[in-house]
């Protein structure tokens, strides 16, 4: 079991999220999150344009089989690109790390069946 | 329609000579304008709170910008066209003296307050009926689209209908005995607006993922709070339409008062039996209800006619909302479930409720008799009229601007949200740390 951490750009969030119900990975966690990364945003402030040091992100947590690991992966990345295929900088990250558990609370059941 | 009567009397009156200023009835007026104005904040929060996150300020925007936009199309142009005499064959009134308001600079009406009072007190209805239509079509149409369609949309559906309805020569105001009842507009505002709502909602087709997937609001207290600053905003629409401060601003406040309260109440009683829970937002939409439908009856009925008004409007408007939601149709805010059915079924249903008084002024208008189904067929005429024009004028307009600028939001587009795409901002961005 894995668990798939992605941090992308809000504005492609219903794009991921579509692509990722297209292939079939249903069970997602999403939270607001700001960071920090290669990417610089110019926002407009009353006609100023300002530089804001942390940057708001989309986190999705999607915990998986190892089957289902390149699946979820590639659903991301082709999702969450933008700028055609080419992919721009600020497009966000995957995280990739074991998952030791997972139980499901109503049963009580462990293990990848409880994914 | 009380106001035109005065102003028909105004050019009478500047014959005789100049009216002085009635204080009380002027500071009724401006307190009444200020009302109205405060709606159209009311209404951007009412709406802004029902939409997901990333669509905030952009739904927000469509008010203001009404606001901006509508407030100089009406001095420019719109009062003429509303409040001028009669041109192309009764289509709209026009009067040079109103352009730019440049004639009216000291005239005081027969109604004792400076025209440019109810000059403005006007264009406050003109501004919150475009951004009515709004709701109808949230989340999915181009901000520069928007508002040029606004800006037709007052001149060639407003100002027309506004000019029929309340403009002394109007031949909607001349229909019947004593004119189609329209105290405040509900057709003027409310039907125009929600049935063109419904237009341009068909017109551009259902949001991204609509029915199937759940569009959260994204905020409830903004909307209830909007709902709060309508109500108030309720009494200058109606209690000041009665351009006095005397007896009828005292029955058109009582009616508004009554109908909203028995609105929200039978909306909370409907849904508490229909689905086992009382929402917040039914009451919100059981306060609009009430409100729309008392808005053309608030001068002819007493508080037990507005309240069955409030009563009957909610149902019906309950049922409109259910029966959408079971032909699909995506009107996003239910402007045409609230604001065209509320509309046009108070605008029928006020004729059993109209006060004796009134009918035995139109019985000797008419000279001799005149029933309560003589009222309801011209009801129902002026009705029938403002439904047939406002879609047709709309279907066109949208028909037309879509040649030159999209209307609807490219998907791309929807799905980042409109605060981002035409607005480079954001509405919540302070709850993240940033």
């Amino acid at each position: 079991m894995k668990l798939i951490t992605a941090i992308i750009r809000e504005v492609q969030l219903d794009k991921v999220h579509e692509a990722l119900i297209e292939a079939d990975i249903k069970r997602i966690t999403v939270s607001r999150v700001s960071g920090h990364g290669q990417q610089r945003v110019e926002e407009l402030h009353r006609g100023q344009i300002v530089v804001p040091d942390l940057i708001p992100k989309i986190k999705i947590e999607i915990a998986v089989n190892d089957a289902f690991v390149e699946i979820t992966v590639n659903a991301i990345l082709k999702a969450a690109r933008t700028n055609g295929a080419e992919g721009t900088v600020g497009d966000g990250k995957i995280f990739i790390s074991p998952l030791e558990e997972c139980i499901r609370i109503r049963t009580g059941e462990r293990g990848g069946t409880a994914i | 329609m009380l106001p035109l009567l005065l102003l028909a009397g105004m050019k009478e009156a500047l014959a005789l000579g100049p009216v002085s200023c009635d204080t009380g009835v002027t500071a009724w007026m401006l307190t009444s304008t200020a009302l109205v104005l405060l709606m159209i904040p009311g209404l951007a929060m009412f709406y802004g709170g029902l939409v997901r996150s990333k669509n905030v300020l952009g739904t927000v925007m469509h008010s203001f910008a009404a606001m901006g936009i509508i407030s100089v199309l009406w001095v420019a142009v719109g009062y003429a066209m509303c409040f001028g005499p009669n041109v192309a064959g009764g289509w709209f009134g026009w009067d040079s003296a109103y352009f730019f308001l440049k004639g009216i600079d000291t005239r005081v009406m027969e109604a004792g307050i400076p025209e440019y009072v109810f000059s403005m007190f006007q264009g406050k209805f003109a501004i919150i009926t475009p951004a009515l239509i709004a709701g109808a079509f949230a989340e999915r149409v181009s901000f520069k689209a928007y508002c040029l369609f606004i800006a037709l949309w007052s001149l060639f559906v407003y100002n027309p209908l506004c000019h029929w309805v309340w403009a002394s020569d109007g031949f909607l105001f001349n229909l019947g005995a004593r004119g189609a009842i329209d105290f405040a507009g509900g057709t003027v505002v409310h039907i125009s607006a929600g049935v063109s709502g419904l237009v341009v909602a068909l017109f551009l087709g259902s949001r991204r993922g609509y029915p199937y997937q759940v569009i959260r609001p994204n905020n409830l207290v903004i909307t209830m709070l909007g709902a709060g600053l309508l109500w108030v905003g309720w009494f200058g629409f109606n209690a000041g339409s009665s351009i006095s401060s005397g007896l009828s601003t005292a029955q058109a406040l009582v009616a508004t008062q009554v109908a909203a309260a028995a609105g929200a109440m039978t909306w909370l009683i409907i849904e508490s039996y229909h689905q086992g829970k009382a929402t917040a937002l039914g009451f919100a939409s059981g306060i609009l209800a009430g409100l729309v439908a008392v808005t053309p009856a608030a001068g002819v009925v007493q508080p037990y006619g507005a309240m069955a008004l409030g009563i009957l409007a909610s149902c019906v408007c309950y049922l409109a909302i259910q029966l959408k939601n079971k032909m699909g149709y995506d009107d996003s805010l239910d402007a045409f479930g609230i604001h065209g059915v509320g509309g046009i079924a108070g605008a029928l249903l006020l004729t059993f409720f109209i006060r004796p008084s009134w009918m035995k002024e139109a019985s000797e208008a008419a000279g001799g008799m005149w029933t309560t189904l003589q009222q309801l067929g011209v009801q129902a005429l002026a009705v029938g009229i403002a439904i047939a024009y406002s879609a047709a004028m709309t279907l066109l307009l949208v028909f037309l601007l879509n040649k030159v600028i999209p209307l609807r939001s490219s998907g791309e587009d929807e799905m980042a949200g409109l605060d981002r795409t035409y607005h480079g901002e954001r509405g919540y961005g302070m709850l993240n740390p940033s």
